[in-house]
C-alpha cells in the first residue's frame, strides 16, 4: 500500500482499537483524553513517517507511540492520575511501566465494552449512530456528516452530545454482566441495524461511504457474534439479515451509480460467499425459542436471495411480512408486503390493499401504486409516479421513477 | 385511536371436514386479513385462537364441561385492533374470514379505565 493510502487505512482499522483500550482504562469522562493521545499519535506518524519512510511495522510503531504517550500524559498529569480508575492508580504507583493492554483479546474485549457504552438508551439513536461511526469505527466528522447527507455542525455536535449524557449518565465502560446482556444487547442490535440501513438505503450518493457503513455495521456485528456471551440466536439472525442484503449491493446499482430494482437486477452479481453465509447465521439463529424481527427480516432476505420467481417463493415471503408487521410496524415493511401481495395474490387484491395504507406523503407508497397501476390503469400509473417524483429528494431515486414515466409514456 | 375487540364466533361444532389444502387455504386467507390489519398500522394484538375444549364454573362450585353442544356460536379466537371511529373498526371487521363458514365478529370498543 502506498504510504499516503496507509495512514488513512491505518486511522479507520487502528484509531478505535486504541480509542477503545484507552476509554475503557480511563472511563467515560475522559474520551477526550483518550481522543488526544491517539489523535497526537497519528499526527506524529503523518509528520515523521513522511520524513524518514515508513516504520518497519507501522501498527506496532502506532502502539508504542501511544503507550508512551500515554504514559506521558499519566507522569505530567498526576492529579489526572488520582482521579481515574483504582486500578491505573495503583498500577502507576507500584511501576514505573505502566502496562497498556494493546493485545488482541484486550482490544477485542475493550471494542464491545465500548459498544455497549456507545449504544446506551440515555442518548438518542441518530447520536448513538454518529458515535457508533466516530468511535466505534473510526470515522471522521467529515465522513459521518456525508453519510447523513448534512453538514460537519450538525454532526459535531450531535457527538459531543451524545458525549455529554454519557459523562453525565456515567455509563460506565464495561462489559454487561451476564445477566444485563439481553436487555443491553437488544439497544446494540437497534444501533448496528440502524446503522446498517443507513448504508443500504442512504439517500446519499456516495456509492464507497454507503458500502463502508455497512460493512462497519457487520463487523461490528460480527464481533458480537465471535465472543460466547453475546452470540445470541437474534444477533445471528442480524448477521444473517445483512449478509444476504450485501450480497446485491454490486448487482443494484449501475455504473451510473442508478438504482437497479430488484427485479431488474443481474442476479449473476449476486455475492454467493455473502449468501452462504448468511444461510450460516440463519441456521445458528434458529437455535433457541424466540423469534425476533430480525429473524423474520432475515427469512425474508434468504427468501429473496432466490433466483428464480415461483408461487412459494412470493407466498412465503408474504406470510413472513405477514408476521414481521404483527411484531413491529413500519411503512417499508408495510410496503414491501404489499408488493408481495401483489406477486402471490394477483395485482388487483394488491391496489385494494395498498389504497388502505395511508402512506400518501411517502414516495414509495406512489411508486408502488404505480408498479401496481401498470398495465392495469396506465393513467393512475402515471399519476402516481408522477407524485413519487414530486416527493423523493434523491437524485438517483427521481431518475428511476422517470424511467418508468418514460416508458409509460411511450 | 381506540382499541376494540373482535371476537369471532361460529358455529363450528357443525362445520363439514375440510381437507388439509382447505384448511391451508382457510388460514392462508386469515393470515393475509391479520398481515393486511397490521400493514395499516392497526393491529394492537393478533390475539389467540380458541381451542375447542373447555368448562364452565358456576355458583356453588358447579363445573360443567363446556356449554358448546347447546349453542350455535363458539367464541373460537379475538383480536384487538386500534382506529379512530367504531365506524373504521367494523369497516375492518367485514373483511373478516370468518363469514365464509358463517360466523360472524363481535366489535367492542375496549373501556381504557
Amino acid at each position: 500500500m502506498e504510504q499516503k493510502e496507509l495512514i488513512p487505512h491505518l486511522f479507520r482499522t487502528e484509531y478505535r482499537k486504541i480509542i477503545a483500550v484507552l476509554c475503557k482504562l480511563f472511563g467515560i469522562e475522559h474520551i477526550e483524553i483518550a481522543e488526544d493521545i491517539v489523535s497526537d499519535t497519528f499526527l506524529a506518524a503523518s509528520e515523521l513517517w513522511g520524513l524518514k519512510g515508513l516504520p518497519e511495522n507501522p501498527t506496532a510503531w502506532l502502539y508504542a507511540v501511544s503507550k508512551n504517550k500515554t504514559k506521558d500524559y499519566l507522569k505530567r498529569n498526576a492529579l489526572f492520575v488520582q482521579k481515574i480508575s483504582p486500578a491505573v492508580k495503583y498500577i502507576s504507583e507500584i511501576s514505573e511501566e505502566l502496562e497498556i493492554d494493546l493485545s488482541i483479546k484486550n482490544i477485542n474485549d475493550s471494542q464491545l465494552a465500548m459498544m455497549f457504552a456507545v449504544c446506551h438508551p440515555c442518548i438518542s439513536t441518530e447520536s448513538q449512530i454518529a458515535l457508533s461511526l466516530n468511535l466505534l469505527c473510526g470515522f471522521g466528522v467529515d465522513e459521518i456528516a456525508n453519510a447523513f447527507l448534512t453538514n460537519k455542525e450538525v454532526i459535531y455536535k450531535r457527538i459531543n452530545r451524545a458525549k455529554e449524557k454519557l459523562q453525565i449518565e456515567k455509563v460506565k465502560i464495561e462489559q454487561p454482566a451476564l445477566t444485563e446482556i439481553d436487555d443491553r444487547l437488544s439497544t446494540v442490535l437497534t444501533t448496528l441495524y440502524l446503522l446498517f440501513n443507513e448504508g443500504y438505503y442512504s439517500a446519499s450518493q456516495d456509492e464507497i461511504i454507503r458500502k463502508d457503513l455497512c460493512i462497519e455495521a457487520m463487523r461490528l456485528t460480527l464481533q458480537l457474534h465471535e465472543n460466547n456471551n453475546t452470540n445470541t440466536p437474534e444477533v445471528n439472525a442480524l448477521l444473517a439479515l445483512m449478509c444476504f442484503q450485501s450480497s446485491r449491493f454490486d448487482a443494484r446499482t449501475n455504473k451510473k451509480g442508478e438504482t437497479i430494482l430488484y427485479e431488474d437486477q443481474d442476479k449473476n452479481l449476486w455475492n454467493d460467499e455473502l449468501i452462504h453465509k448468511g444461510a450460516y447465521h440463519l441456521k445458528e439463529s434458529s437455535k433457541g425459542d424466540q423469534i425476533s424481527k430480525y429473524h423474520y427480516e432475515a427469512a425474508i432476505a434468504f427468501w429473496h436471495t432466490h433466483k428464480n420467481d415461483s408461487k412459494e417463493k412470493w407466498e412465503t415471503i408474504l406470510q413472513l411480512y405477514n408476521r414481521l408487521l404483527q411484531i413491529e410496524y413500519s411503512p417499508i415493511a408495510a410496503l414491501n408486503r404489499t408488493y408481495a401481495l401483489a406477486k402471490a395474490n394477483g395485482k388487483e387484491t394488491a391496489i385494494i390493499e395498498a389504497e388502505k395504507l395511508d402512506l400518501t406523503d411517502n414516495h414509495l407508497y406512489h411508486s408502488l401504486l404505480g408498479n401496481l397501476y401498470t398495465g392495469i390503469n396506465n393513467i393512475k400509473a402515471l399519476d402516481h409516479y408522477q407524485q413519487s417524483f414530486d416527493l423523493s429528494r434523491s437524485a438517483t431515486d427521481k431518475a428511476t421513477i422517470m424511467k418508468y414515466i418514460n416508458e409509460l409514456r411511450k | 385511536m381506540k382499541d376494540f375487540l373482535f371476537v369471532y364466533r361460529a358455529d363450528y361444532i357443525n362445520q363439514p371436514t375440510a381437507s388439509p389444502e382447505e384448511m391451508q387455504a382457510v388460514t392462508k386467507l386469515w393470515m393475509d386479513w391479520v398481515g393486511g390489519i397490521a400493514a395499516q398500522n392497526k393491529l394492537t394484538s393478533p390475539g389467540n385462537r380458541l381451542t375447542s375444549g373447555g368448562k364452565v364454573v358456576r355458583p356453588k362450585n358447579v363445573v360443567t364441561d363446556g356449554p358448546y353442544t347447546e349453542i350455535k356460536e363458539l367464541i373460537g379466537g379475538y383480536s384487538i385492533v386500534k382506529t379512530a371511529t367504531m365506524d373504521e373498526a367494523v369497516t375492518i371487521a367485514k373483511g373478516c374470514p370468518i363469514f365464509m363458514i358463517g360466523g360472524n365478529v363481535e366489535v367492542r370498543e375496549i373501556n381504557p379505565m
